[in-house]
Formats: C-alpha cells, sequence, structure tokens
C-alpha cells in the first residue's frame, strides 16, 4: 500500500491560512491503514485546527479519493468550503483538485513510498514500481527500491553486518538477497550479470499510463 | 598497440610489482592545489588515483585534476562512480578523458551521497559498476557503444575496479568481484587492509577462484597520522581496523611514527602473499608521508619503462 505521513501541523496552518471553510477529506483506503489520513486522523486535525480561532472544519471520508465512484459525497460537501484539504496520497489530491475548478486542494500529508506495516507505527519501503519487475531474479527482494544504490550485480563495499552503509537501521538488500537465494538453493542466479535496465519503463520514460483495450469501454484512439 | 597502453598497464604487464597512490582534488578551482600533491608523488609512485568526489565530498573533477596530475610527469587514474551520473554523462566525460590522453580508469560504486556535504542531491545509480565496467569494454571490443551507435575514436581504458575484502556477505562480495574481472577489469585496488589475517585468508579463496591469474590485485594500505585519524577511518564504510592496533596508535609516544610502522609491517606481509601485483597507498590528509613509506618499505626507485 502507499505509505504517507502527516504534515507538520504548523505548515498545514500556514497553507490553509487563507481560507474560512475548509473541507478535510480523509480516505479510507492506504492512508487509513498506515494511521496518516483516516477518519480518525481527519477528526483529530480538525479539532486540532478549530482551536486556533475564526476557521471552520467539515470532515468527509470517500472510502478511495483516487476514484469517482466514491466521491459523491465529496462534491457536495466541497461547494460549501472555500477550499479543500486532503489527507489522501499525492493521487488522491490531484484526483480532488481536477473535480473542484476554482477551488484549492492542499496535502495535508507527505506521500512517502509504497511499503508494508513491518511492526506498530513501522512502515517500510518494498517497491518504487520499476515498470519491469525483478523479483524473480532476486530472491524476491527488490534491488530497486531497498538498496541504497539499486545495484544489480550484488552488493557495494559498503555492506557490513547484514546492514546497508548509508545507516544500521537499514538492512543490506543484498544481505537479504543473498539470504533468500541461498535458502532457495539459487545461488547461480548471483553468477548473472544483470545487464543495464531499461529505465523507461520507470518515471524516467516520463508520466506513465497502461490502456486496457480489453476491459475499455469505447474503442480510444491517441 | 602497445604505444596507446598506460605506463601503468605496461608496468604489471612486465610483472613489476606496482606501487600507486592517490591525489585527491581541492575542494575548489585551485589548480596549484594538485600540481602540488602531483609533484611530491611524481617519480615516487607509478601513477596516481585521482578521486571522484570520494566520500561524497565536493571537489574539482576527476577528470581534470588528472590533466593537471599528468601535467607534472606523474600518470593518473581517473575515477569514475555510477553516484552521479547516469551512462550517458559518464561515458561522454570518459570520451572526453581518453582525447585528453588520459589512459587509466578505475570504476567504482562510490559512496552514497549521505556521508558528504550535499546529502540532499539525487542519487543516480543508473548503471551499477559491474554494468559500467562491461558496457566500457563491450565499446572496447567491437567499437560500438551500449545503445548500438558505432564511435568515432575509441576508448580504450586500462580499466580497473575495487574490492573489499572486509565487506559482507563475504562470499557475494567475491562473486561480484568475479563479476567485475568477467565484465572486462583488468586490475583491482582493494580496500585499505589492517587486519592483515583476514586478507590472507581473503587472498586464499581469491586464488582457489582463480581471480589472481585473471587480473592484477593491488593490496591497498592507509597510513594514518595520529588516534584521531584512525578512529575517523573506522568510521568510514566497509573499513574493518582490528582494536589492537587502535590501542598501539593510543599508546604511542609518537604516533606519526608508530602509523608508518604499523602500515611497514603490514607491507611486509602483504608482499609474502601469493597473487599480490602491487601496492595501493593511501594517506589521506598526511600525502607528504608517501615518499618515506615508500622509501622505507624498500619500494624505491621505482622501474623505468619503455
Ligand atoms: S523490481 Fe520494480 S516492480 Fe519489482 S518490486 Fe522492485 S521496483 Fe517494484
Ligand atoms: S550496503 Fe547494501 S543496500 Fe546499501 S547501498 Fe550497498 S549494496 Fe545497497
Amino acid at each position: 500500500m502507499i505509505i504517507a505521513s502527516q504534515k507538520p501541523i504548523e505548515e498545514i496552518r500556514e497553507t490553509i491560512k487563507p481560507y474560512k471553510k475548509v473541507l478535510i477529506a480523509a480516505c479510507g483506503t492506504c492512508v487509513t491503514v498506515c494511521l496518516a489520513g483516516g477518519e480518525k486522523e481527519a477528526k483529530e486535525l480538525a479539532d486540532l485546527l478549530s482551536l486556533s480561532g475564526d476557521q471552520e472544519f467539515r470532515v468527509v471520508t470517500p472510502k478511495r479519493q483516487c476514484d469517482s465512484e466514491f466521491l459523491e459525497e465529496f462534491d457536495k460537501d466541497v461547494s460549501w468550503a472555500d477550499a479543500g484539504l486532503s489527507l489522501a496520497c499525492g493521487v488522491g489530491v490531484q484526483y480532488l483538485a481536477e473535480r473542484c475548478t476554482g477551488k484549492p486542494i492542499i496535502p495535508g500529508l507527505n506521500t512517502a513510498f509504497m511499503g508494508t506495516n513491518r511492526d506498530a507505527g513501522y512502515w517500510t519501503e518494498m517497491c518504487q514500481g520499476c515498470g519491469n519487475c525483478v523479483l524473480e531474479k532476486t530472491g524476491g527482494v527488490c534491488p530497486v527500491a531497498r538498496c541504497s544504490k539499486s545495484h544489480f550485480n550484488g552488493p557495494c563495499g559498503g555492506s557490513s553486518k547484514g546492514k546497508c552503509e548509508v545507516n544500521d537501521s537499514i538492512d543490506c538488500a543484498w544481505q537479504l538477497i543473498y539470504d533468500r537465494l541461498k535458502s532457495l538453493n539459487q545461488m547461480e542466479r548471483l553468477f548473472e550479470t544483470i545487464p543495464p535496465r531499461d529505465w523507461s519503463t520507470s518515471r524516467d520514460g516520463g508520466p506513465r499510463k497502461i490502456r486496457r483495450p480489453d476491459v475499455a469501454i469505447e474503442e480510444v484512439t491517441e | 598497440m602497445s604505444e596507446g597502453k598506460s605506463r601503468l598497464q605496461k608496468l604489471f604487464e612486465s610483472g613489476a610489482f606496482v606501487v600507486t597512490g592517490e591525489v585527491g582534488p581541492p575542494m575548489g578551482a585551485d589548480a596549484g592545489h594538485v600540481y602540488h600533491a602531483a609533484e611530491a608523488l611524481s617519480g615516487i609512485i607509478d601513477a596516481a588515483n585521482v578521486t571522484d568526489n570520494q566520500t561524497s565530498i565536493l571537489r574539482m573533477s576527476s577528470i581534470a585534476a588528472s590533466l593537471l596530475v599528468q601535467q607534472k610527469g606523474l600518470e593518473a587514474v581517473v575515477q569514475m562512480t555510477c553516484r552521479d551520473r547516469n551512462r550517458i554523462a559518464i561515458q561522454s566525460d570518459l570520451l572526453g578523458a581518453w582525447a585528453l590522453g588520459l589512459r587509466n580508469l578505475l570504476v567504482l560504486s562510490g559512496d552514497h551521497q549521505s556521508f558528504g556535504n550535499d546529502r540532499h542531491a539525487k542519487n543516480v545509480y543508473d548503471v551499477d559498476s559491474v554494468q559500467l565496467i562491461k558496457m566500457l569494454s563491450d565499446l572496447q571490443r567491437d567499437g560500438v557503444f551500449y545503445n548500438g551507435k558505432k564511435a568515432k575514436g575509441v576508448p580504450e581504458f586500462f580499466i580497473g575496479t575495487t574490492a573489499n575484502p572486509f565487506a559482507d556477505p563475504e562470499e557475494l562480495q567475491l562473486i561480484r568481484l568475479k563479476k567485475k574481472i568477467q565484465a572486462g577489469a583488468k586490475f583491482v585496488q582493494t580496500q585499505s587492509i589492517y587486519d592483515i589475517d583476514k586478507f590472507e585468508e581473503w587472498m586464499e579463496k581469491v586464488r582457489a577462484w582463480g581471480l589472481h591469474q585473471e587480473a592484477y590485485i593491488e593490496a591497498g594500505v592507509l597510513v594514518n597520522k595520529s588516534l584521531r585519524s584512525i578512529e575517523m577511518t573506522q568510521k568510514v564504510p566497509g573499513m574493518d581496523i582490528p582494536d589492537a592496533l587502535v590501542e598501539r596508535m593510543r599508546n604511542a609516544e609518537d604516533p606519526k611514527e608508530e602509523g608508518i610502522r604499523i602500515v611497514l609491517e603490514l607491507i611486509e606481509r602483504i608482499k609474502k602473499i601469493e597473487g599480490i601485483s602491487g601496492l595501493h597507498i593511501m594517506a589521506v590528509g598526511w600525502e607528504e608521508i608517501v615518499p618515506v613509506v615508500v622509501e622505507r618499505a624498500g619500494l624505491s626507485p621505482r622501474p623505468t619503462i619503455e
């Protein structure tokens, strides 16, 4: 899922300052699970922001901000507001903004990464959406997102006792790949040289899209 | 085309025990600094690595400083990390380096930018060092870039790389070294050695894998001049310094002399190891000691080569 964290309250106060009536839009999916922008966080934020004065707040919680199917209620409520404060990931913020002509939608979160929950209050990055998955070669550990240098052919010289040279709190991806391939009896994979990547499938090729003619309702021409 | 070969390559091929060192470019545009460092080492060592923004600290470019070094009669080894440039920039810079008369190249990953003064910089790693070595040696062999286009004038660098005998996982580090050599690395410089027993064990594996027969292996040593210097070295990623050596520096009456003695003892052991073709001496912030170390280690005068 998408992992995000709330922006500092001072920053939020600053960005919503010009607006009297602010609709805080939580999101019921990823950011609810990672405790950054669900209904609970939105209500707490509304209470906190109301303390300081003359602004009015309302909260709405669509199941997913990135999907028009769930935005009817938001569309109604937003007509009341001068601005929207979205507690969704960057996708949700932009998607709401596209629907609200003439009304600013302000981000309340910093969207961080695609990752997983490891422990209470602890999330780690797992995938960078590179568009050309190599996990079958690396024992299911992503070298793009989890090696600080995105190395494809083994660890750098800074790997020490299982940890990355960047800091001790990061597991070295290549130690994990090594351990896993060893346990899978696939050590021969480590001797293969993986050629330079085609990064055009990643963000480097420009903004990406996927079109599926097989599921499209109308035929599209570009 | 042997006249195209670098002095360093010819020396290795002649079977000489090679001695290289380092010139760290300045944190600024001062050519005088580079000239000074090069003059001090010219004739003392066979060639000098010119570091590429080492430990991610922004400095004058390796290629520009390499040219300055060679103007003072010392052969340079250009360093190229994969940290700061994509494949377009790396290859473009190296075409220029070759055109300027630079012949030796050391390819490395580069320390992560979080170690330097520009922690906020973008991290590139378009290619890793194995991929880059292969890209360059394929270009050398076929005259064709990785992108499929023919090169007008082919750089034929003497390509080397690094290895860290003390990094983990040990077996995987060896596999990676093998891949680098298969990709086309002709010489290898190791991380600074302090734990000589561990290094000897590592060399045993290198020999068992036959890697010393496929590339020239230079053992790296670092001369420390004070307790502080050895303690700072301990913090560098991938360094492994036995506490006993730190203690020796702590208890030494003359830490500078102790630092030299430690290195000389290491060199004596290194010289006896089968499969070592040379020594790479580093002395970060104490460059003037290199001639002393070379002399006292019985490694001067350096051989001449035609
Ligand atoms: S290889 Fe690419 S798609 Fe696969 S996990 Fe890594 S970043 Fe994601
Ligand atoms: S220590 Fe491991 S994870 Fe960190 S950059 Fe090196 S190889 Fe990648």
